[in-house]
């Protein structure tokens, strides 16, 4: 290996070398490039999206510095260690979520913030990863496909927490809990058939879930299907992203010259509807270019996935991969109008500490799983 | 796999995993595909929709009002033009304590106190960047009081927007009426685009018969506006590319008004209540159109306050009434040289018999009287002298001759009863009455018959018949062109923004047929008699141009039949009008004026001196002589 190094050229020597500094703390070099390139698109995005505040910058260096180090930190973290601690994480999440939801019912309104005096804290974040993993962890020891038994306790198990995130309420994070614990499931061999009999399910249950949302939940729906119909309420956000991404053209307005994003028409341009300013200001090649990093960083990931050798690893770090995925559809496809508005960010992108801290913080469990997997007992 | 008791497989775990894993990624590659083709469809096959969209976003159309045409008289003397007026505004977001400043300037005397609530909610309807005005027309001295105190005004400003102003002030008001706020019906008939960003518009006289021609074309200029509608410069490195198109000035209309004349004219009414029309025969120019009382039209244009309004229309001498046009009296004596002219045409009148007037005239069959007017007993009379002296007894007797319908017809042609078809509007027709139309204009049986006395009053100029200064200057005109007639009017040419001046060709009326050339000689002397040695002498007297003319006296009210009119004991408002109608010089005439002052009492003392006045105005040079051009006739 060092004949190798010494051998190459200069480039390739330092890429080998950052390669081997990477495996050294336990990182995955080309997962990290990915990350990265993603991340400074963003930023450079985001100095465009928030009219050119230098001091949204610094703050959204700052989230991606304090996620680096939850990566990093949970890089070294032992699997085993991860696995085991799994049920008690989930028990502290949902206790949180009690005491949120309890603050929220005593305060009589939208609750998600635990304010802990230095940080304030979203419990609904901890649960993202919280609710995989301890999936993954239920299903570690039991035989696969999982039996009825099995599937009836991991919906348990799911159920709570995103119900209790429903009652805050939170229907967009609360979906993307369920789909990271379904994701688990899934991977975990669930069978086709029950697939099909809980899309139908689920088909069923949102019916009978529209009875129970709130007006504004219900007029998100709505105005999915018919922006015009609220042209300056719910379907303006819609309507002017689609106005901003379509302008933008195959070759963009030009970084900063998107006329949507800089006269302030695009709503939450710097946070959820940022997808749509790389439209406008980049055009489709700017979108591309970023739909192809994000799938060399699901593909990476999911690559990762496939090396580890146990299951509580298979299926926690394949959920990790395939849930960011999910962000960054269900983000492209509301803001371009394929999907309803929910408030999903652009994965590393949007401007926002907590699902910054987040993602990256799975990113590093991910690397965890990988390069500890020879550690690993069955 | 096995029945039963099932153990984990880790072999058959991994190869389930890795097909999920596969499945997974088509998965993930089968979605990537449907973003990018909705992608396509957005900025690829709708981008130019789209890019319409976002450009109707971000630039909005302010219009930029043209500047309203001057008016000048013939001269090239302005009469109205535009001139910027004081207004205070305030910007809310930029106002510390809006409560505290809106004391302060009531304490100022700015604003009034009881407008404080109607102002605040003002301000709290619009957006907080845009400029609410608080207080217009501001004068002079309210600017100077407000700008010694302006640092402790923050937000506030004097703001200055252009608005129309009349330097002659009250002159010539009821010819130029006079522009004012836009009101309801007036958005119902223009077209409100050409109307953006324009608050005045033209409410009467050549202000809003010629409103096209002054208002001239609106231009526009877009503005960069964020999605708050507040106008920004440049955001970021976005810089506009907009478009302007400068607003086309109205025209500049010059009026055949002579401002000089005109104020000779009002001067000379001075306090009384009438008019004075003077027209130039040759052509129909309107020289000048007085009405008395007049008001500032600069009223309207800053904005009428109520209690100035009120003072206008509860005002018992009706300054707002266009007495010119709108004034409709008796026509007096001032109709005898037309009743002549109808009995010569007839052939029922021998100019050269001699009547005898002794003071009072009776129909044959009847006793009722008709008294010779003021002028007394004429003795032996014949036509020159009748209308000279106005005897009243030679044409109480002529008219009953001649038959009203007759003479009504006859007359029709000079413009009684009918409009004259000036270039403003609101004129009235007057009445020439005929037993046709008594027929129809009374519901009782009785009051339809047309008597023979009516016509015997008719001849002298009283009864039904109705007419307007304007109208009588008209038949003034007529008579001085010998039956030749323009139709009157007071925009001559129109003037565009490079100075060229456009003229407008006068228009002839219909000439009056069949009056011969001897016939028009012989009244006209009658005429020339009544401004040399008749009733009008002392206002003809020392001319340095020849003037026809004739006196009128318009009853006011009846004299009972045994009583003597006594203008001392009749109540001011009961008095009879004055008229005169004249031109002058009498072989070619430049100039036919008429004159009504109301409740005047004697035309020839009260209408005649003005009607000289306003004719020296106009025909004599500075030296007091004929001006060179009067002289000669064109």
């Amino acid at each position: 290996m060092y004949e190798e190094v010494t051998s190459g050229s200069r480039t390739r020597r330092t890429l080998t070398g950052t390669a081997h500094m990477a495996a050294a703390l336990k990182l995955d070099g080309a997962l990290i490039i990915g990350l990265a390139l993603v991340a400074v698109y963003g930023l450079v995005v985001l100095y465009s999206a928030s009219g050119q505040s230098l001091p949204t910058i610094i703050r959204a260096g700052v989230h991606l510095g304090m996620g680096a180090v939850a990566m990093l930190v949970l890089a070294q973290v032992n699997p085993n260690l991860l696995r085991r601690s799994s049920p008690w994480l989930y028990l502290f999440g949902v206790i949180l979520l009690l005491v949120v939801d309890g603050i929220g019912y005593i305060g009589k309104g939208a609750q998600r913030w635990l304010d802990l005096g230095v940080v304030r804290f979203q419990p609904s974040e901890l649960m993202k990863l919280a609710v995989p993993m301890m999936c993954a962890w239920f299903l570690h020891d039991r035989p696969l496909p999982p039996t009825m038994g099995t599937l009836l306790g991991l919906a348990a198990l799911v159920f709570v927490p995103v119900g209790l995130v429903v009652l805050q309420p939170d229907l967009g994070t609360a979906a993307l809990i369920a789909i990271a614990g379904s994701l688990v499931i899934v991977m975990a061999g669930l069978r086709m058939r029950i697939i099909a009999g809980l899309a139908a399910i689920g088909a069923a249950g949102g019916w009978f879930g529209w009875a129970f949302m709130h007006d504004y939940q219900k007029k998100r729906v709505l105005t999915f299907f018919d922006p015009s119909t609220d042209r300056l309420g719910a379907g303006y956000h819609i309507i002017q992203s689609q106005i901003a991404i379509g302008s933008g053209g195959v070759f963009g307005k030009g970084w900063m010259h998107g006329s949507q994003a800089q006269l302030q028409f695009l709503p939450e341009r710097s946070t959820d509807f940022i997808f749509a300013v790389i439209g406008e200001e980049f055009g489709l090649l700017g979108l591309a270019l970023l739909l192809l990093l994000y799938a060399f960083v699901v593909a990476r990931a999911l690559y990762l996935a496939m090396q580890t050798q146990d299951t509580f690893a298979r299926l926690l770090a394949s959920s990790l991969a395939l849930t960011f995925f999910v962000y960054v559809f269900i983000n492209a496809g509301m803001v371009s109008g394929l999907l309803p508005v929910v408030g999903v960010p652009l994965p590393l992108v949007s401007y926002g500490g907590s699902s910054m801290v987040t993602l990256l913080a799975g990113f590093g469990i991910l690397m965890a799983l990988y390069s500890h997997r020879k550690l690993m007992g069955s | 796999m096995v029945q039963g008791v099932r153990i984990k497989d880790h072999w058959q775990e991994q190869r389930l995993f890795e097909r999920r894993a596969l499945v997974a990624g088509l998965l993930i590659v089968a979605l990537t595909l449907t973003l990018i083709g909705r992608l396509f469809l957005l900025q690829v096959m709708r981008h130019d929709y789209y890019t319409e969209l976002s450009q109707g976003n971000r630039v909005r159309t302010e219009p930029i009002p043209a500047a309203r045409g001057l008016i000048l008289d013939r001269n090239g003397k302005l009469l109205a033009g535009n001139q910027p007026a004081y207004q205070l505004e305030l910007v809310p977001e930029e106002v510390p304590d809006l409560n505290a400043s809106l004391k302060a300037l009531v304490q100022l005397g700015l604003i009034e106190a009881d407008t404080l609530d109607d102002l605040r909610r003002t301000i709290r309807s619009r957006r907080p960047f845009d400029s609410v005005p608080v207080r217009l027309r501001m004068s002079e001295e309210d600017v100077a009081r407000f700008a010694v105190r302006r640092f402790e005004f923050p937000g506030l400003d004097i703001k200055t927007r252009q608005t129309r102003f009349y330097p002659e002030g009250e002159v010539a008001v009821h010819a130029l009426g006079y522009v004012g706020a836009i009101s309801e019906p007036d958005l119902q008939r223009i077209d409100r685009a050409a109307y953006s960003g324009t608050a005045l518009i033209g409410k009467l006289g050549v202000e809003s018969a010629y409103e096209h021609e002054l208002h001239g074309g609106n231009g526009f200029r877009e503005i960069l506006v964020n999605a708050l509608g507040r106008s920004v410069q440049r955001q970021g490195a976005l810089v506009p590319d907009l478009h302007t198109r400068p607003p086309t000035a109205g025209d500049d209309l010059v009026l055949s008004l002579d401002l000089a004349v005109q104020a000779v004219a009002e001067t000379a009414l001075g306090e009384r209540r009438g008019s004075v029309v003077a027209l130039d025969p040759q052509t129909g120019d309107v020289i000048a159109l007085a009405s008395r009382p007049g008001f500032d039209p600069s009223l309207f244009a800053r904005g009428i306050t109520r209690g100035e309004y009120a003072t206008l229309t509860d005002n018992i001498d009706k300054p707002l009434l266009n007495r010119a046009l709108r004034g409709a009296y008796p026509s007096g004596s001032t109709i005898k040289p037309v009743v002549a002219l109808a009995g010569l045409t007839y052939h029922v009148l021998n100019p050269d018999k001699v009547e005898f007037c002794d003071g009072v005239f009776h129909l044959p069959g009847s006793s009722h009287l008709y008294r010779e007017g003021k002028t007394g007993r004429h003795g032996h009379i014949a036509l020159q002298d009748a209308i000279a002296k106005s005897c009243d007894v030679y044409f109480y007797g002529l008219a009953a001759t001649i038959g009203v319908n007759r003479m009504a017809s006859f007359m029709a042609p000079f413009g009684y009863g009918k409009v004259t078809g000036i270039d403003i509007s609101g004129e009235k027709p007057g009445l020439l009455p005929t037993p046709e139309w008594k027929k129809l204009a009374f519901k009782r049986p009785e009051d339809q018959i047309w008597f023979p006395g009516e016509t015997v009053n008719f001849g002298v100029g009283q009864g039904y018949l109705l007419v307007t200064p304007l109208q009588l200057a008209h038949v003034a005109s007529v008579i001085a062109g010998r039956g030749k007639n323009f139709r009157p009017r007071l925009v001559t040419g129109l003037r565009g923004m490079q100075g060229d001046i456009q003229p407008i060709a006068p228009v002839a009326g219909k000439s009056i047929e069949g009056v011969s050339d001897a016939d028009w000689v012989r009244v006209i002397d009658g005429m020339v008699g009544a401004a040399t040695y008749g009733t009008a002498r002392a206002s003809g007297k020392g001319a340095d141009y020849s003037i026809a003319g004739k006196t009128g006296t318009a009853q006011v009210f009846t004299v009972a039949q045994n009583a003597k009119y006594n203008e001392k004991t009749v109540d001011e408002r009961l008095r009879d009008h004055a008229w005169f109608i004249a031109f002058a010089p009498v072989d070619a005439p430049l100039i036919a004026v008429a004159v009504l002052v109301e409740n005047g009492g004697f035309g020839a003392s009260a209408a005649a001196p003005i009607a000289r006045k306003v004719m020296d105005a106009y025909l004599l040079g500075p030296d007091g002589k004929l001006k060179v051009a009067a002289k000669a006739p064109s």
